[in-house]
């Protein structure tokens, strides 16, 4: 143990009752060697899979919605479930009629974040982008953005700051105990929780699925052939099932929040 | 005073455990009462939902604090 605790499965040659200990996965699984470097940037996995996504998302809309037709094609008709999911089922459900400005931004957010999400179980990529914090960092640096700027553009500045602190139709002597926290909690550890479950969803699943999946290698060995480490081969193929629920269930909880955000700053100042 | 027990290995996880109980218990309670509340009037589903996730996500502001103090305060994992 110890230093090739660090080496994979695969690679060790490793196995049960073949007198080497279980090569857990940890940190390393998410660290990558750079593809190539320009200047002091270092281009890796994780930043290719993203570009792939955002490709991918870009791609899909274009091909379904660049020459709309009344009665929709195939393509068209999937992409239209999709505006629409996001569009009923998120926005006006939280912002209301006047949401319809924020839907095009929300559904290209959901379905970027989903993609990269399931890139986790896709082979060959094999690694949910969003389980590198500085995606999901920049994806709720957006929302913080856009509901900060939001507030500040219908209430004023004297009014956005009572409507992100001010809770309406509390007594007075409870305020000084609720602003502070109000005030900290809108501003400070809404963007910090957006950011942090959607990472540590995905970082907690990917490394279910590289644990058990490590484990039914290393499970198999001479003297007991395929017994244990097919039970882990079917526990790595029930969590890859789960993780595609959690995929979704991130990406939805993100989007929801983010819209139930942007109506907070619109809302009428009571 | 005399050291009673020894702890060796990773405290953060212990901690972490620790951390995930309340929030385990809020989350529970949120979505069990929401569920209740759904089926009780189905109508106003969609309303009880998105109050239901801004409650969860207050909820579970605090086990997300719990997973990055261990990397805050380093060298206990």
């Amino acid at each position: 143990m110890g230093a090739d605790v660090t080496q994979l499965a695969s690679e060790a040659g490793c196995h049960l009752f073949s007198g080497c200990g279980f090569p857990a996965p940890g940190l390393n699984e998410f660290e990558f060697e750079p593809i190539f470097t320009i200047g002091s940037i270092e281009f890796n996995k994780p930043m290719l899979l993203a570009f792939l996504c955002a490709f991918l998302v870009i791609a899909f809309f274009w091909a379904a919605f660049a020459k709309p037709k009344l009665l929709p094609g195939k393509l068209q008709l999937v992409g239209e479930i999709g505006y629409d999911f996001v569009k009923r089922s998120i926005v006006l459900e939280t912002i209301g009629k006047k949401g319809e400005k924020y839907v095009p931004m929300l559904v290209s957010m959901f379905f970027f974040i989903w993609i990269m999400n399931i890139m986790s179980i896709i082979p060959f990529a094999q690694f949910p982008v969003m389980a590198a914090i500085a995606f999901p960092a920049g994806l709720a640096a957006v929302v913080w953005f856009t509901y900060m700027f939001l507030t500040f553009k219908t209430h004023g500045f004297v009014g956005g700051f009572k409507n992100l602190c001010w809770p309406s139709g509390i007594p007075g002597w409870v305020m000084f105990i609720l602003v502070p926290i109000e005030f900290f909690s809108n501003i400070f550890v809404r963007p910090f929780t957006l950011a942090v479950r959607a990472f540590a969803n995905m970082f907690a699943g990917h490394l279910l699925i590289v644990m058990f999946s490590i484990a039914s290698w290393y499970l198999l060995s001479p003297s007991l052939g395929a017994a244990y480490g097919s039970v882990s081969f079917v526990v790595t193929l029930a969590l890859t099932a789960f993780e595609l629920l959690v995929q979704f269930l991130q990406a939805y909880i993100f989007v929801m929040l983010a819209s139930s955000y942007i109506a907070g700053a619109l809302e009428e100042a009571h | 005073m005399a050291q009673l027990a020894e702890l060796t290995g990773s405290i953060a996880s212990v901690g972490y455990g620790l951390a995930a109980i309340g929030p385990g218990i809020g989350v529970g309670l949120i979505f069990g009462n929401g569920v209740q509340a759904m089926a009780r009037q189905p109508e106003a589903a969609g309303l009880i939902r998105s109050n239901m996730f801004i409650g969860f996500a207050l909820t579970e502001a605090l086990a997300l604090i719990g997973i990055v103090m261990p990397f805050v305060f380093g060298t206990g994992s």
